[in-house]
């Protein structure tokens, strides 16, 4: 691979562009694919462009063909955006980068979203539905509202709803769900629409330190993420 | 270690990682798994970058295989050429380098040119 195909990987990482490295696996001759333009000393038929394309859209990587190119698909990373720069997303944020997630924390109250208790993290001091506005969460972000507070998490939760986010979860006890699945029922949400929100958020397995919760809460996201289901009501 | 590597093996960014290493002027490679048959611990585009002293950074199976992929990768730096390797079942009697799940793997591996 030429240094420049690598760092164009990265250019495209960076700015959540998918691209298509394509390979001949005799010698190692190579293009690039950006969905439509092929880049690179490697000529690709009609029908080889075509496979390519399907494979970006399916995020599948693959030999084509006939044995000889190996497509790799580079999609842009998996997005988590938090809601509440509270204790658990101090564990949440960590651990959701490590499992590849591209994760972003946000919270208006400027004594919580610090970059001394998120290292390295990307934080927003914006209002929920602003940030949310901006962030744009598509079919590949998962949002987590973590505050209690219903001024920060019901909009927060309007504006993830209303948004095709795979994975949507609210943290708070039988109580403080059911109270807030209401107020967004008088919001004018169906009940199609709540069922998408994961409330109390992770998975049940007697989670109790905030560390713990922030496992629960990202091992029910890689399982809605990989189409099981989330087996509901963990964390407090 | 560079905190900007520390951050990119948190983010399992393994092009991330190579592209430091080639930054601060070491030779690298990376091998992806382009095949898998049965059971295998590593999808397909799963990659094992390696540097001209045999670090390593990220995975194409369990641990099984990746040594012998890294000394595959250090000539593959020195020649230039890139291979295709394909690993099956272990035996361990006979000591070969496997995979003890009992699936099939094939790594391409090339060198990142200049």
């Amino acid at each position: 691979m030429r240094a420049e195909l690598l760092l164009r990987i990265q250019a495209a990482r960076a700015s959540r562009q998918p691209l298509a490295v394509i390979t001949r696996i005799s010698d190692g001759v190579q293009s690039h694919c950006d969905g439509d333009v092929v880049t690179g000393a490697l000529r690709l038929g009609d029908g080889e462009l075509e496979a390519v394309r399907v494979r970006m859209r399916d995020d599948n990587s693959g030999m084509l063909a006939g044995e000889e190119l190996f497509v790799h698909v580079h999609a842009p990373p998996v997005r988590l955006i938090i809601v509440g720069a509270v204790h658990i997303a101090q564990a949440l944020a960590p651990m959701a980068r490590i499992a590849g997630y591209d994760v972003t924390v946000v919270d208006p109250r400027g004594t919580f979203a610090t970059t001394d208790r998120f290292p390295g993290i990307a934080l927003s001091d914006e209002w929920p539905d602003d940030a949310l506005e901006i962030l744009e969460p598509d079919a590949r972000a998962a949002v987590v509202t973590l505050t209690h507070d219903p001024k920060l998490d019901d909009p927060a939760l309007t504006a993830a709803l209303r948004s095709p986010a795979f994975y949507i979860a609210a943290l708070g006890g039988r109580r403080t769900h059911s109270l807030r699945l209401e107020r967004l029922r008088e919001a004018g949400f169906t009940e199609t629409d709540l069922a998408r929100i994961n409330g109390p958020a992770g998975l049940a397995i007697g989670a109790t330190s905030p560390a713990e919760i922030a496992a629960s809460i990202l091992a029910q996201m890689i399982a809605v993420r990989h189409g099981l289901p989330a087996v509901p009501g963990a964390a407090p | 270690m560079a905190a900007m590597t520390y951050d990119a093996l948190a983010r399992d960014d393994v092009l991330a990682t190579v592209a430091g290493w080639r930054d601060q002027g070491r030779r690298t490679a990376i091998a992806t798994v382009i095949g898998t048959w049965g059971s295998s611990p590593r999808p397909v585009g799963s990659q094992l970058g390696i540097d001209d002293a045999g670090n390593l950074v990220g995975s194409v199976s369990g641990g099984c295989i990746e040594g012998a992929v890294a000394r595959e990768a250090l000539e593959v730096m020195d020649q230039g050429q890139p291979r295709v390797l394909e690993f099956g079942v272990s035996n361990e009697q006979a000591w070969e380098v496997g995979l003890a799940c009992g699936g099939t793997v094939r790594v391409f591996v090339e060198r990142v040119e200049d």
